[in-house]
C-alpha cells in the first residue's frame, strides 16, 4: 500500500504541502482533483523524490522513508516503485518509441536487448502505437507520444504509476485516446495515482477521489461522495465552476474539463 | 610603376612552410583534446552548482577568459619554472599546449554547460522516475543531445585556436609562423612569406570548416524519422 504522513513541502516562504496525509490501498486508482496551485503536482512529485519534500514519512509498496532522515539509497528504493507520466511527456528524444520504452530496463534492470525490446513492443502493442517503434519522438502527435510515455512508465513494472495531469497539454482531439489507454492500464488492478482535470474520467474509473485546495487535502472518499455529496464548502464551490464552465462549453473558447 | 611582389615566391615558399604545419596541428589538436576534458568536468561543476568546486571553478573561467593568451602563454613558460623550479624542464611546446588547453578550456567549460542546460530538464526527470541513476541518465540520454547541441560552437573554438597556435612562435616554437618569419627576414620577402603563412591556415580552417559542415548536416538528421 501507499501510505503518506504530515508531508510538507515549501518553495521559499510559499507552504506548498501542508502536512498531507492519505493512503491508498494496492491496486486502487486514485484521482487527484483540485484548482491549479493547490499543490496537487508537488505533491505527485514529491513522492518520487522529483522535488525533495521538507518533512513528513512516505511508504509505497514496502519501502518507507522519514523524509528528514534519509539517505540517497533509501531514496532510490523509494524511486523504484514509482514510475510517472509528465504532463510533458518527457520522452527521450534522442531515442525511437521502442527505446523510450526499453532503455531502463537493459540499464537499470540489467535485461538483455533481445528480450527488453520484446517487452517494450508488448507495451507499445497495449498502448496501440505499435506500428511506430522505430520514429523518433519529434515525429509523433501528442496523444501518440502520451501513448509512449505510458508504455514507458508501465515498462519497469513498479508498484504504482503516477500521472501528472497526463492530457493537460494535449490537443483535445487527443484527449479521448490517451484517457482510454489509463482506463485500460486501470483496470489491470495497477495502483495508480492521478493528477487531473477531467473530472468525468475522474468519476468514471477512480477508486478513491482526492480534492485538495491551497496544500490541503479538503475531502477525500469515494466518486460519488466526492462528487454527488461534497461535506465542504470549499469543493461545492470547485464542482460548481466546474460544471459551470462545464455547461457552457459549447461557445467557449476553453477545451473541455478547463476549470477556470 | 610596378609593384614589388613575387607571387612566384609565394608559391615557392609554401611546401617549405608546409613542413611545419604538422606542428601547428599537434600543438592544436592535443590543447584541443586536454581542453575539452577540462571544459567537460568544469562544465559538470557547474551544471551542479557544486559547492566550493563551483567558485573555484568561476575564478579558473573568468580568468583564462578575461585575460590575453599571450600573457597566459609567458606567464606558463617564463613565470611558473621562477616559482617552481621543476618547470625548468618544461619545453616551449608543452608549455604552449599548456596555455591554449587551459585557455580553451574555460570558454568550452561554457559551451558544454550551455549545450547540457539545453536538454530540457524532463528528459532528465524522466529518466529518474524509471529508475536510472545521475550517471546513467547523464550517458544515456542527455549527452548524446547535449553533445550535438555544443558541436557547432565547440567547432569555433577548434578554429580559434588553429589560429592562436601561432603565438607558440613567441617562445620559440618553430611551427608555421615561425618558419615563415624566418623565411621572410633571409629573403627580405617579408609580404610574401606572411601572405604564405596565412594562406595555409586559412587553407587549414577552411578545409575544417567544410568538414564540419558536413559533419553538422549529417547529425541535424539524426532523431527524425
Amino acid at each position: 500500500m501507499i501510505k503518506v504522513s504530515n508531508l510538507r513541502k515549501s518553495f521559499k516562504d510559499n507552504l506548498v504541502l501542508k502536512d498531507i496525509s492519505f493512503d491508498v490501498n494496492e491496486g486502487d486508482v486514485v484521482a487527484i482533483i483540485g484548482p491549479s496551485g493547490s499543490g496537487k503536482s508537488t505533491l505527485l512529485r514529491c513522492l518520487n523524490f522529483l522535488e525533495k519534500p521538507d518533512a513528513g514519512y512516505i511508504e509505497i509498496g514496502g519501502e518507507s522513508v522519514d523524509v528528514k532522515r534519509v539517505n540517497r539509497a533509501a531514496v532510490n528504493k523509494l524511486r523504484m516503485q514509482t514510475s510517472m507520466v509528465f504532463q510533458h511527456y518527457n520522452l527521450f528524444k534522442n531515442k525511437t518509441v521502442l527505446e523510450n520504452v526499453s532503455h531502463a530496463l537493459v540499464v537499470t534492470k540489467k535485461m538483455d536487448r533481445a528480450h527488453a525490446k520484446q517487452k517494450g513492443r508488448d507495451l507499445l502493442n497495449q498502448v496501440g502505437i505499435l506500428e511506430k517503434e522505430n520514429h523518433y519522438p519529434i515525429s509523433l502527435s501528442g496523444g501518440q507520444q502520451q501513448r509512449v510515455g505510458i508504455a514507458r512508465a508501465l515498462a519497469v513494472n513498479p508498484y504504482a504509476i503516477l500521472f501528472d495531469e497526463p492530457t493537460s497539454s494535449l490537443d483535445p482531439e487527443w484527449v479521448g485516446e490517451v484517457l482510454r489507454v489509463i482506463s485500460k492500464i486501470a483496470k489491470n488492478n495497477k495502483t495508480m495515482l492521478i493528477v487531473t482535470h477531467e473530472m468525468n474520467f475522474a468519476r468514471e474509473i477512480a477508486d478513491k477521489v482526492i480534492f485538495m485546495a491551497d496544500g490541503v487535502i479538503v475531502e477525500q472518499g469515494t466518486p460519488q461522495e466526492v462528487f454527488d455529496n461534497p461535506k465542504q464548502e470549499r469543493t461545492k464551490k470547485f464542482l460548481e465552476n466546474f460544471n459551470r464552465n462545464n455547461d457552457i462549453k459549447e461557445d467557449s473558447f476553453y477545451p473541455a474539463g478547463y476549470v477556470k | 610603376m610596378v609593384l614589388n611582389i613575387d607571387l612566384v615566391y609565394v608559391i615557392e615558399i609554401i611546401p617549405e612552410l608546409l613542413k611545419y604545419l604538422p606542428i601547428t596541428l599537434y600543438i592544436t589538436i592535443i590543447a584541443m583534446l586536454i581542453a575539452i576534458v577540462i571544459g567537460a568536468i568544469l562544465s559538470i561543476i557547474l551544471v551542479n552548482k557544486v559547492p566550493v568546486l563551483l567558485q573555484l571553478a568561476r575564478i579558473y573561467i573568468s580568468f583564462f577568459r578575461g585575460t590575453p593568451v599571450l600573457v597566459q602563454l609567458l606567464m606558463i613558460y617564463f613565470g611558473l619554472p621562477q616559482i617552481f623550479p621543476i618547470f625548468n624542464e618544461l619545453g616551449a611546446e608543452a608549455a604552449a599546449i599548456i596555455a591554449f588547453s587551459l585557455n580553451t578550456s574555460s570558454y568550452l567549460a561554457e559551451i558544454f554547460r550551455a549545450g547540457i542546460q539545453s536538454v530540457d530538464k524532463g528528459q532528465a526527470e524522466a529518466a529518474t522516475s524509471v529508475g536510472l541513476s545521475y550517471p546513467q541518465a547523464m550517458q544515456g540520454i542527455i549527452l548524446p543531445q547535449a553533445i550535438r547541441n555544443a558541436i557547432p560552437a565547440t567547432g569555433n573554438m577548434f578554429i580559434g585556436l588553429i589560429k592562436n597556435s601561432s603565438l607558440a612562435f613567441t617562445i620559440g616554437v618553430t611551427e608555421l609562423l615561425a618558419q615563415g618569419k624566418l623565411l621572410a627576414s633571409a629573403n627580405l620577402r617579408f609580404f610574401e612569406a606572411y601572405l604564405a603563412v596565412g594562406l595555409i591556415y586559412w587553407a587549414t580552417t577552411f578545409l575544417y570548416s567544410q568538414l564540419q559542415g558536413w559533419y553538422e548536416k549529417r547529425i541535424s538528421k539524426a532523431y527524425i524519422t
